[in-house]
């Protein structure tokens, strides 16, 4: 059997030599005999929220999207951030034995660790873009640091994202570029999108206490680290679509207290329509 | 390929699943087939690797592969998911890309590697997998499923899917 993956001498088909210790658990359904420590759990809360409220946020646009490709692609990239959602989230739960469901479900929005900027709205389709735009920029850089994790469980769920996310980029590049260089009506769009959106992006570069922890233990990247190579792709890309970076405007949502469980006034209604259904019929499966 | 002849009788059984969304593919031409290995007490344990993290046809394989080792036979079966390493396109087996051409999906063109390039990437020719041609053009970056794209053949007019390299 051939196999050609780069620089391993492993047989992908067979005998594999990874370490199987925490394998078995990182995906949802998978047993509970590796647990994470509590701030291995509190970072999957963190980014499993940012990650399952943005794909909330994106599955409201299936049959909303402006051509029928586009709900395609939305829904596609939303099923993959759901997909790390639930490895997370099932990670975060073996500390105190809550299944993902309960994570996703029974938790009120004081509970919820994602950063303001994956709970901001939709609004136009250009919103969507930029929010898309410094959410997958920021992801790429994120999961790509995550994959040297010294908690193997983190690490795996990363490297499996870290090609995905790298999609979503590219998705939200292409769109960018197109809505910039299209129509003067879109064109206005984007910059506005762009200006209404460029003040979240602060927050998901903060360290707070936990970060520097975790970033003293190896296991995550501190956040202010990852800022330079987001910076010069968004340097690149605005570069490109000869937008600009709106410095300076709507300073004082910099500091976003989404980490901490302080939220805008965007996250409830979400978490409402999220919730429903599994908190007016607890315990049912569909 | 597992090692001792029990374990390998039981990964031909395993092997015969086909992916839920590429009927034409195994999960073996897929690489999603990781390792199957049959213990003393004759249980089997197989792990499986996800293509996509929020793939829908995972839990529909790991239900064939169940059934399709209990119907060999089989009464202990235990089938695991495995993230690490990462799946990647370049694990799908040459007769798995013929296959693919085959049934009208462009295969993934070049190697994972190739991917790692600036913000704004040039991306390589994909070939119309019904005649051939390269004059083909991206109509939509997330096609039918997460692992395609879908494009079209300007010299024989057909729209095709195209799996990425992941």
């Amino acid at each position: 059997m051939s196999v050609e993956h780069p620089g391993a001498d492993l047989d992908p088909h067979g005998d594999v030599t990874v370490d199987r210790v925490a394998l078995a658990d990182e995906l949802a359904g998978g047993g509970a005999s590796v647990a994470a420590s509590a701030d291995v759990a509190e970072l999957a809360l963190r980014i499993g929220d940012d990650a399952l409220v943005l794909s909330q946020r994106l599955g409201d646009w299936i049959t909303r999207a402006p051509e029928l490709e586009e709900d395609v692609a939305l829904g596609n990239i939303a099923l993959d951030l759901l997909g790390h959602a639930r490895s997370l989230l099932h990670y975060a739960g073996t500390i105190d034995g809550r299944s993902e469901d309960d994570l996703a479900y029974f938790r009120d929005e004081p509970d919820f660790r994602n950063a303001w900027l994956f709970e901001q709205p939709n609004g136009d389709f250009a919103h969507t873009i930029a929010r898309q735009l410094f959410a997958s920029t920021y992801l790429v850089e994120l999961h790509r640091g995550l994959e040297s994790s010294t908690d193997a469980t983190i690490a795996a769920i990363a490297a499996k994202a870290s090609k995905e996310v790298d999609y979503h980029r590219d998705h939200a590049i292409q769109w960018t570029l197109r809505l910039a260089g299209g129509t003067e009506e879109s064109r206005r769009r984007m910059i506005r999108a762009v200006e209404q959106t460029w003040p979240y992006v602060g927050e998901l570069f903060v360290d707070d206490e936990l970060a520097t922890r975790l970033a003293d233990d190896g296991i995550a990247p501190l956040p202010s680290s990852l800022r330079p190579a987001f910076d010069d792709v968004i340097d690149a890309v605005f570069a490109e679509a000869d937008l600009a970076r709106p410095e300076g405007r709507l300073a004082f949502v910099v500091g976003g207290r989404g980490r901490s469980g302080g939220h805008t006034e965007h996250l409830g209604p979400l978490l409402a329509e999220m919730q429903v259904l599994a908190r007016a019929h607890p315990g049912a499966s569909w | 390929m597992p090692a001792d002849a029990a374990s390998r009788a039981a990964w031909d059984v395993a092997a015969t699943v086909t992916d839920p969304e590429v009927p034409v593919l195994t999960i073996e031409d897929l690489g999603v087939l990781r390792s199957v290995a049959v213990d003393d007490d004759g249980a089997v344990h197989v792990e499986l690797t996800p293509t996509y993290s929020g793939c829908p046809a995972m839990d529909a394989m790991r239900d064939d592969v169940l059934l399709a080792l209990t119907h060999a036979g089989y009464d202990r079966v235990d089938v695991r998911m495995v993230l690490a390493p990462a799946w990647t396109t370049d694990w799908m087996s040459d007769a798995g890309r013929d296959k693919l051409r085959a049934y009208g999906i462009a295969p993934p063109s070049g190697s994972a590697p190739v991917r790692d390039a600036g913000p704004i990437r040039v991306r390589l020719a994909v070939k119309c997998p019904r005649c051939g041609s390269l004059n083909t053009r991206e109509l939509a970056r997330f096609g039918s499923t997460s692992c395609k794209a879908l494009f079209e053949c300007r010299d024989c007019l057909e729209p095709f899917d195209s799996f990425k390299v992941l």
